[in-house]
């Protein structure tokens, strides 16, 4: 279980009651809460969405949606059933920072769940969680008992005649695919977990066809800081069209690895100098995967960089899932590419024939080549599948795959050459298990 | 759906708003490549070939899922998307076997189309491909797991489709893996089964060589067979079916069915039968030789001069001593039209006799009654064709099991529900498998269906439903005949009706008039212009009064009364339970495939084709007539129309009154010529017609081109003289609805008359132990068969 860490630069505001006991509702609701759903309750919806619109909060899963928006989409009446989606199957290498909140705070997750359904009329949410995370699920099945127990959950919450809102918690089977949203209506629905055809968008046809809103758990426990504090207030601590703040998972070789709360925007080289304590032992930084394994690779002098989406966009990756992956020069990067393509190709749900064959020819000639039975041909063979998986693929795991794999054979060519001369960086500290053992998903 | 333009290639183009690009650019004539799109089945976009390049869009899309749009421009072929589909390619073939030489899909292959097309044949791969054994998952469906693209053609098809559910995928990425419903560990063997119907629509949708035929496989090259387009012999829903041939010592061999073209009005659809069970006609047990009972009461091969003669002979003897009306004449419902006409006029005109009647599997004589001269609220006759099925926005299903008795109705009902959104009410005495699809259900005591026609005029839930719907098709199984199907008739005054038979031609039969009171078309013994022409082809006056029907000729036998007895494609002895010493008395002509009971109690037995070595036209429950042609050919037998012409030549009938051929292009008389003209053996008689047609010249060469007679038809029987004959020939299926007036009331049959085949999916009557594969299935579903079907619910 990961300590907790703290840095003066911080802006907590999700993480705020982080190593406070909130777990405990009491603790919870002393510490302002279930105080920010009884106003959401008083001020109705329209006040609800458009302070969601005005705090300039984008969707925490990794695509950087704004939320306001994507909880306005969703159809005033409907004959189906609306749902309110907690996506907590966090599971992309790199990134911890919703099973942090979880641990630390389930109520502000459970309330901002309860937030989104008054937003958009929906009387049920299911929190999913990651099938890994099966141990987290005990702390959250307590909250919703206490919320239940204190009539928050339920019939006439609150005591407010006709407001009804239950929640339901549910957990994954262990597959990263299931993280994508379709794909997690899919699974919570009891099929395969595979994505669907979109349109129709899950605002409109989503969870048993019903509309519905899916929003990551740290987005969705932003909503009660953000009606409490106003979302203007909550605008400003963040950059330009990137509003408020942001859990950031710094790991690799840093010297104080751990989840950060910083504000978006912040620096990129001052989070892994600054904020995690710069790189471990004194050796020099080689690169930076800078948003969970998806993004691609930043070299060590392309991290200054605002901590934004639009600005890693501008930077050619991505914010991502916010998981700092931070590598030294010990690192080798055919090691690595190999490391993180076993992932995708294991997580592949093999839907889509790019996704499925591309993966799995990437992870083979990676295997070959890392092996030492590479050749010249592989770089470029390496080169052309990534580049022809991208944007072909069903869902964006495809992508997922294709694009830290073309950062790594672009930017570090050369490692890539000379690892066919021989001269290789020998890992200390990785261990390359056979192929065809299953890789572990996920990564801490 | 209001239409929309737009721009595909730089041709402008209009569609309904809502149509997919893909379906919209076929209808265009733009061919977009697609493995895993399937019309008809639920959108997967799974295998990336249909990229198109959408303009503003800001990567490639799926013509799959995209609907037109107003002013959407749209290019299917670019370097680009090319590069796309060929990369797609490369990354498939990297694991797939590519063993094409000897795949059973190898020319018929889309995965080899599209290499072909977009030259992914370079490969760049060192490691070896994975490689898996085939799998037997039951005696028809074979998967060879190496050659799957993962497109989910088969589980859509098996699931959406056919409403069983029993394909799966299993795994996830690249491990993923097509997996039948029987797992290794609940099957007898310890290897994966499938415990199904043995349909093989899977097969048919696959678009490579994963899943194969069981009985097909490894059997020839496409290219080396003939592929004939015909129907099929089993149930009366009358699905087309495309047969492969292949030249064999013997004749011609059928290799294989399928449904290739999807012309017919079955679209997609095949059953296990209509697929797999042509090979009866392959039989050993297939006579090939004429019989004739000697001295010593033992059947001896004897050549067809001295069977015929010898027949034709006592058949006059018998009729000059003991009268026409001592002998007797049963017909088949698996033969043609033509061949059903034709054996009726014999009776009824060689003969002289109305004893004759076949095994009725339905009582279309008292739905053409009940119908006569009533329309629709619209004005239209209300027979249900097959495509009112397919196409109606409301279905009541009284009685029957179509799953298993009827499944093109209902893969019909299905698809009309799923797709169309149709309203299915189903009245039954069991939990037939179409439950699942009905809106209502009304459960019938065993037995009880005349209380559910009364039901029907009370104000419940269900009858009221079944009232307000202003378009509704009544499909009515064997449970209800007589009176009882009368006064439903009379019940739901504007519904259309259709009912239940079995096999190819029931219906033909009973419209061709093989029935003991009634002529051709359900027209009068008495008076009508038929009665009068058939008096002048024979030596006398049609007699009035009808004849004897099936089960009174063997009580006359009994009896004594019945001197001979012509038994043509049927076998009464079995099926309807009747004591071989019933004939001990009576001369017994047979035509038959096989030594069935009946055959073996004949004294002259005639080996002959069946339905897949003939060309002429059948009628399928509904009414709806469609060409057979001749795919097979068998060394040894004849057809029934060329034998009853014979027989009716040596019993010494001018044959020409029989059949009209010849006229205008030949010399009039055939005695010393029977015309083995061009086209009529040649089992290119229907294609040869088609020329002779489109030149003006006269069709009908010989006595035995069925074509002459299907003019008589078209002239003499009411409802089939509204047929196209080109339409026929081009192998369109075209309704007959029974005349609407003229009619005339039917004397009361005996109810036992109408003898339901109570076949199953795996049972065609007395063909199924002539079948070795359906023996096999049989064998198989009993060993595998768990609860698999029933836990798809
Ligand atoms: C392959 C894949 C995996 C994903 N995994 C997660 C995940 O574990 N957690 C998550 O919140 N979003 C994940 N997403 C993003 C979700 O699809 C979705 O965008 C997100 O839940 C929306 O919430 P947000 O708007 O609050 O970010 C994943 C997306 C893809 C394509
Ligand atoms: S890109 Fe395709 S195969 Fe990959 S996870 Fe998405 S749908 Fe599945
Ligand atoms: S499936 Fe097609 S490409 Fe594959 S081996 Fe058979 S014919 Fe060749
Ligand atoms: S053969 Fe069996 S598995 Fe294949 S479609 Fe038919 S019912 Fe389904
Ligand atoms: S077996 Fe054939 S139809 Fe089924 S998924 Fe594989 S390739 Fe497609
Ligand atoms: S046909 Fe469109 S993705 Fe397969």
């Amino acid at each position: 279980m990961p300590t907790l860490v703290s840095h003066p630069d911080e802006v907590k505001v999700v993480s705020r009651r982080f190593g406070m006991g909130a777990t405990d509702i009491d603790k919870y609701i002393e510490l302002d809460g279930y105080k920010a759903v009884q106003k959401a309750i008083e001020n109705g919806p329209e006040w609800i969405v458009n302070e969601m619109k005005a705090s300039g909060l984008r969707g925490r899963g990794g695509a950087g949606f704004p939320t306001g928006m994507k909880w306005s989409f969703v159809p005033k009446v409907s004959e189906k059933p609306k749902y309110v989606l907690v996506n907590g199957d966090e599971s992309e290498p790199g990134t911890c920072k919703d099973h942090v909140l979880f641990l630390h705070d389930p109520h502000s997750v459970i309330e901002g769940t309860m937030i989104a359904g008054l937003a958009i009329g929906s009387k049920v949410g299911f929190i999913y969680l990651r099938g890994e995370y099966r141990y987290l699920l005990k702390i959250v099945e307590k909250a919703v008992a206490d919320a239940y127990a204190k009539g928050y959950l339920g019939k006439n919450i609150f005591g407010k005649e006709g407001v009804d809102f239950d929640i339901i918690t549910q957990t994954g089977a262990g597959a990263y695919e299931v993280g994508e949203e379709s794909a997690l209506m899919e699974s919570l629905e009891g099929k395969r977990g595979v994505p669907r055809i979109k349109p129709p968008f899950p605002a409109v046809v989503g969870l048993y066809g019903g509309p519905t809103v899916i929003n990551n758990a740290e987005t969705i426990a932003n909503a009660p800081h953000i009606l409490l504090m106003g979302g203007e207030a909550y605008a400003k601590l963040g950059s330009e069209r990137n509003g408020g703040t942001r859990l950031f998972g710094i790991s690799g070789h840093v010297e104080r690895p751990g989840v950060y709360e910083l504000p978006m925007g912040y620096s990129m080289r001052d989070a892994i100098y600054k904020v995690a304590g710069g790189i471990k032992d004194g050796k020099k930084l080689k690169a930076v995967v800078p948003g969970g394994s998806s993004c691609p690779v930043l070299k060590a002098d392309e991290i200054d960089v605002g901590l934004d989406f639009d600005q890693m966009a501008k930077a050619g990756t991505m914010l991502g899932s916010g998981g700092i992956v931070v590598l030294d020069e010990s690192v080798s990067i055919v090691e690595f590419a190999l490391r993180t393509i076993r992932f995708y190709q294991h997580e592949s749900c093999g839907w889509c024939i790019p996704c499925r064959e591309g993966t799995d020819w990437i992870k083979k000639t990676l295997t070959r080549f890392h092996a030492g039975g590479g050749n010249k041909k592989d770089i470029d063979n390496i080169q052309y599948l990534a580049e022809n998986m991208m944007g072909r693929t069903f869902c964006p795991l495809g992508d997922a795959a294709a694009m830290p794999t073309l950062g790594f054979v672009k930017k570090f060519r050369s490692e890539f050459e000379e690892y066919l001369e021989g001269k290789r960086v020998e890992h200390p500290l990785i261990q390359i298990t056979p192929i065809g053992e299953p890789a572990l998903a996920g990564a801490h | 759906m209001p239409d929309v333009n737009f721009i595909v290639d730089g041709k402008k183009l209009t569609a309904p708003a809502g149509t997919l690009l893909i379906d919209a650019c076929k209808s265009a004539g733009i061919e977009i490549p697609a493995f895993c799109y399937y019309p008809g089945l639920s959108l997967q976009a799974a295998c990336r070939m249909c990229v198109v390049r959408i303009e503003k869009a800001p990567k490639l899309g799926t013509a799959c899922t995209t609907t037109v749009a107003e002013g959407m421009n749209v290019t299917t072929e670019s370097p680009e998307i090319a590069q796309a589909r060929k990369a797609t390619l490369q990354l498939l073939l990297g694991n797939h076997p590519l063993d094409c030489p000897v795949c059973d899909a190898g020319g018929e292959c889309e995965l080899q189309d599209m290499t072909f097309k977009y030259g992914a044949a370079d490969s760049f791969y060192a490691e070896p491909k994975n490689h898996r054994e085939e799998q037997k998952w039951s005696p028809v469906v074979y998967f060879d797991r190496p050659r799957c693209i993962l497109c989910y053609r088969c589980v859509r098809m098996c699931g959406e489709g056919m409403d069983i559910f029993a394909l799966g995928v299993q795994n996830r990425g690249s491990s993923s893996i097509i997996a039948p419903n029987v797992a290794p560990s609940e099957s007898p063997d310890h290897m994966a089964a499938l415990d199904c119907e043995q349909c093989g629509m899977c097969i048919d949708a696959c678009p490579v060589g994963a899943l194969t035929s069981g009985t097909y496989r490894y059997k020839t090259r496409p290219w080396e067979m003939n592929h004939v387009a015909t129907v099929c012999t089993h149930c009366g829903d009358g699905c087309k079916t495309t047969l492969g041939v292949r030249s064999v010592n013997e004749g011609s061999e059928i290799v294989r069915g399928d449904n290739r073209d999807k012309s017919g009005m079955n679209g997609d659809f095949l059953c296990n039968k209509g697929r797999y069970a042509f090979d009866f006609a392959n039989n050993i047990e297939r006579l090939s030789s004429p019989l004739v009972r000697q001295s010593d009461g033992k059947l001896k091969p004897v050549s067809w001069e001295e069977a015929l003669t010898f027949a034709g002979k006592k058949l006059r003897e018998l009729r000059d001593a003991k009268g026409a009306n001592s002998i007797g004449v049963i017909g088949s419902n698996r033969t043609t039209n033509e061949e059903s006409y034709l054996l009726q006029k014999f009776a009824r005109t060689v003969i002289g006799t109305n004893n004759i009647d076949h095994h009725r599997t339905a009582d279309f004589v008292t739905l053409a009654t009940a119908l006569q001269g009533t329309t629709t609220a619209d004005g239209k006759p209300r027979f249900a064709s097959q495509r009112c099925v397919e196409k109606s926005p409301a279905i009541l299903l009284i009685g029957g099991d179509p799953t298993n008795e009827a499944p093109l109705t209902a893969w019909n009902i299905r698809t009309n529900v799923r797709l169309n959104k149709a309203r299915l009410y189903v009245a039954n005495h069991q939990d037939i498998k179409l439950k699942r699809q009905a809106k209502a259900f009304a459960p019938v005591a065993e037995f009880g269906y005349a209380a559910f026609i009364d039901s029907l005029a009370s104000a419940n839930d269900f009858s009221t439903a079944v009232k307000a719907e202003e378009k509704l098709v009544v499909v009515v199984g064997n449970e209800l005949r007589g009176g009882e199907l009368a006064k439903l008739i009379a019940a739901l005054p504007h519904a259309k009706f259709a009912l239940l038979a079995d096999y190819a031609n029931s219906r033909g039969a009973s419209d061709m008039g093989v029935l003991p009171d009634v002529l051709p078309g359900y027209q009068s013994l008495k008076g009508s212009t038929l009665a009068s022409e058939y008096g002048a082809a024979g030596q006398s006056q049609v007699a009035d009064a009808p004849g004897l029907d099936l089960l009174g000729m063997f009580d006359a036998a009994s009896a004594g009364h019945l001197s001979a007895l012509y038994v043509v494609g049927s076998n009464p002895i079995k099926r309807f339970g009747i004591d071989a010493s019933a004939l001990k008395n009576t001369f017994v002509i047979v035509q038959d495939m096989f030594l069935t009971e009946t055959a073996v109690l004949a004294d002259v037995v005639f080996p002959a084709a069946n339905l897949y070595e003939k060309a002429g036209s059948v009628t399928n429950s509904y009414g709806d007539l469609q060409l057979v042609a001749k795919a097979a050919d068998k060394a040894g037998v004849r057809s029934d129309f060329e034998l009853i012409v014979r027989l009716a030549d040596k019993f010494g009938h001018d044959v020409k009154t029989l059949v009209p051929f010849g006229k205008g292009l030949r010399a009039a008389g055939m005695s010393g010529d029977m015309g083995q003209t061009r086209g009529a053996q040649s089992g290119e008689a229907d294609r040869h017609s088609v020329w002779l047609t489109a030149n003006n010249l006269e069709p009908k060469l010989s006595p035995f081109d069925p074509f002459a007679i299907l003019d008589e038809i078209q002239r003499v029987v009411p409802g089939y003289d509204k047929l196209l004959r080109l339409q026929l020939l081009s192998g369109n299926d075209q309704h007959i609805a029974p005349a609407a007036s003229g009619l005339v009331q039917i004397q009361t049959g005996r109810k036992d008359l109408v003898l339901p085949a109570a076949d199953t999916l795996f049972t065609s009557g007395s063909l199924t132990r002539f079948s070795p594969m359906l023996q096999d299935v049989q064998r198989h579903q009993a060993s595998e068969h768990t609860d698999h079907l029933a836990s798809a619910d």
